[in-house]
């Protein structure tokens, strides 16, 4: 044998050697494309007061899901992050669901980002002005570089969580600081440049189009909950996973504002509202080369963090799952040299590829939603059931999140109302993605849970349950 | 007609350098399974903190 890692005994494990600014790039890694693209679909369901609400409402419904995980995570130092969770203060089957909402959410979104780096690519080529022989334009495919990036992606993650994450913490910071720069270039002391009195228009289609926008308001916060899939390769859990949620959370609500008021002081809704690329467009009509630039490299590097982090967390769940034998236990092993999940990984490649290849970019980013607002859901019972089996004091937190259980009631009504709002666009995707989980849970329940060692899967040094269960 | 080309050798650039990622994760997923046991590459269990304190990272794996 050829080792080249610390390998205790005949044992092997994921390599804990990440700190808070991993799990920081982490989760801001997976969300911070939102803020590039996407969120701006809220303005065109509402307008731009309607996205701003649906900024702040899908604030508070992230700050009270950083929280609730902040203070449930540190207590929970596995890989799988609310999977596990689940599996230990709720139940097998709420596990396994939850697990697959988290692969979901992950894997659809991976693919989604791999999709828009493609057109991101075709087009810069297009924008080349290339003709061939003939005087005809010619076009750069995108296929192969959504490929490119989901390989490239899996491969880095093959290779090690401690690169992956260091790659993510800088592509974030370059992307964050492009946001930054793009805001102070604007001028917000001045109407120079913006002009919010003559392009805020009030709410075009009244109340309805802001409870509308809240579909797409998640988009500035979608992915923050990811941080909890580094708890088992963190050097300290109960201190990094908070603190990087938590700086995460705030980094986002800056964010997600800074780009608002950007965006809706340069363009009118209605084109706003349908805009591909919202702060580069922000940065063009700037008449700026290096602010071009600049927002260009943002965006293709927060779209790649995301795919990125994405790989990472998809992989953990599914191999979490796998080790507790939820799913075939060949998926539960960990390179020895390289300590990852290597077969999870190498396993969701195609999955991906298939996924970005053939389904509609819109479709594949509201099932992606629609998997994390049900694992959203879940975590409002999940932090109830928490608390009263394990009260305060009678287990090491690393965070107590305030005001319990007001953040679980706010985000369960939250929750209740973006339920509604993807109905009203999506409501078809919305019942079959039900069904899906319905029949999932069915073949869990009567099939695969005969092969789960029940007593296995608890070897986490919890104290017995003190409330009310 | 060069920029065809370079059209061209991009797209085919991509799927090159894919197809060896994908066959090099591929080759050493095969290899790996080959040298060591099941038991062994399966036996991870959650919430272990490892004994050694972990202080630099790039001599203890996980990195490229």
């Amino acid at each position: 044998m050829t080792q080249t890692t610390t390998i205790h005994g005949e044992k092997v494990s994921l390599l804990r050697v990440l700190g808070p600014g991993h799990v920081w790039a982490l989760g801001v890694g997976i969300v911070l494309v939102g803020e590039y693209m996407g969120w701006n679909f809220a303005v065109g369901k509402g307008g731009a007061m309607a996205a701003l609400i649906a900024c702040w409402v899908a604030g508070l419904l992230y700050t009270c899901v950083s929280m609730i995980d902040s203070e449930v995570t540190s207590t929970v130092a596995a890989a799988g992050g609310q999977y596990a969770q689940a599996k230990h203060i709720v139940g097998p089957l709420m596990a396994f669901n939850v697990g697959l909402f988290l692969v979901f959410a992950y894997t659809m979104l991976e693919a989604a980002n791999a999709i828009t780096l493609g057109y991101l690519i075709q087009t810069v080529g297009g924008m080349t002005g290339a003709t061939d022989a003939s005087g005809a334009a010619m076009v750069l495919h995108d296929k192969p570089f959504i490929v490119l990036t989901i390989m490239f992606l899996a491969w880095l993650n093959y290779r090690g969580v401690y690169a992956t994450l260091t790659f993510n913490l800088v592509i974030t910071a370059i992307a964050f600081i492009a946001i930054i720069i793009l805001f102070f270039a604007v001028k917000p002391w001045s109407t120079d440049t913006l002009q919010h009195a003559e392009l805020l228009t009030g709410l075009p289609y009244g109340w309805i189009g802001v409870i509308a926008a809240l579909h797409f308001g998640l988009w500035y916060y979608l992915g923050i909950e990811g941080t909890c899939q580094a708890a088992e390769e963190v050097r300290s859990p109960a201190r990094s996973l908070p603190l990087g949620t938590m700086t995460g959370i705030m980094t986002l609500l800056i964010a997600a504002t800074m780009t608002w008021f950007i965006c809706a002081g340069l363009m009118p809704w209605e084109y706003l509202g349908q805009a591909v690329t919202p702060l580069f467009d922000a940065a063009r009509l700037m008449d700026s080369i290096p602010l071009m630039v600049l927002l260009f490299i943002g965006t293709i590097f927060s779209t790649l963090a995301s795919a990125n982090g994405c790989i990472n967390d998809a992989s953990r769940a599914w191999f979490s799952m796998a080790r507790d034998r939820y799913l075939p236990q060949w998926f539960g092993a960990v390179h020895p040299k390289y300590r990852t999940p290597y077969r999870s990984i190498v396993f969701l490649v195609p999955v991906a590829v298939l996924f970005a290849y053939n389904a509609p970019l819109d479709q594949v980013i509201t099932f992606s939603i629609l998997s994390a607002l049900l694992g959203y859901t879940f975590m409002t019972f999940n932090v109830v059931m928490f608390r009263r089996k394990w009260p305060l004091g009678s287990i090491d937190r690393g965070f107590v999140h305030p005001l319990h259980p007001l953040p679980a009631l706010v985000l369960l009504l939250l929750c209740a109302a973006t339920y509604f709002a993807v109905f009203l666009g999506y409501g078809t995707q919305l019942i079959a993605m039900m069904i899906f989980f319905i029949v999932a849970s069915l073949w869990f329940h009567f099939h695969r849970y005969r092969y789960v060692r029940r007593g296995d899967q608890f070897t986490m040094p919890w104290p017995r349950p003190l409330g009310n269960y | 007609m060069d920029q065809l080309n370079n059209f061209q050798l991009l797209e085919y650039g991509a799927w090159g350098i894919s197809l060896i990622l994908g066959l090099w994760m591929l080759f050493d997923t095969i290899r790996t399974n080959r040298r060591y046991s099941e038991d062994f590459l399966t036996s991870s269990r959650e919430g272990e903190i490892e004994g050694v304190l972990v202080i630099d990272p790039p001599h203890q794996g996980g990195h490229l």
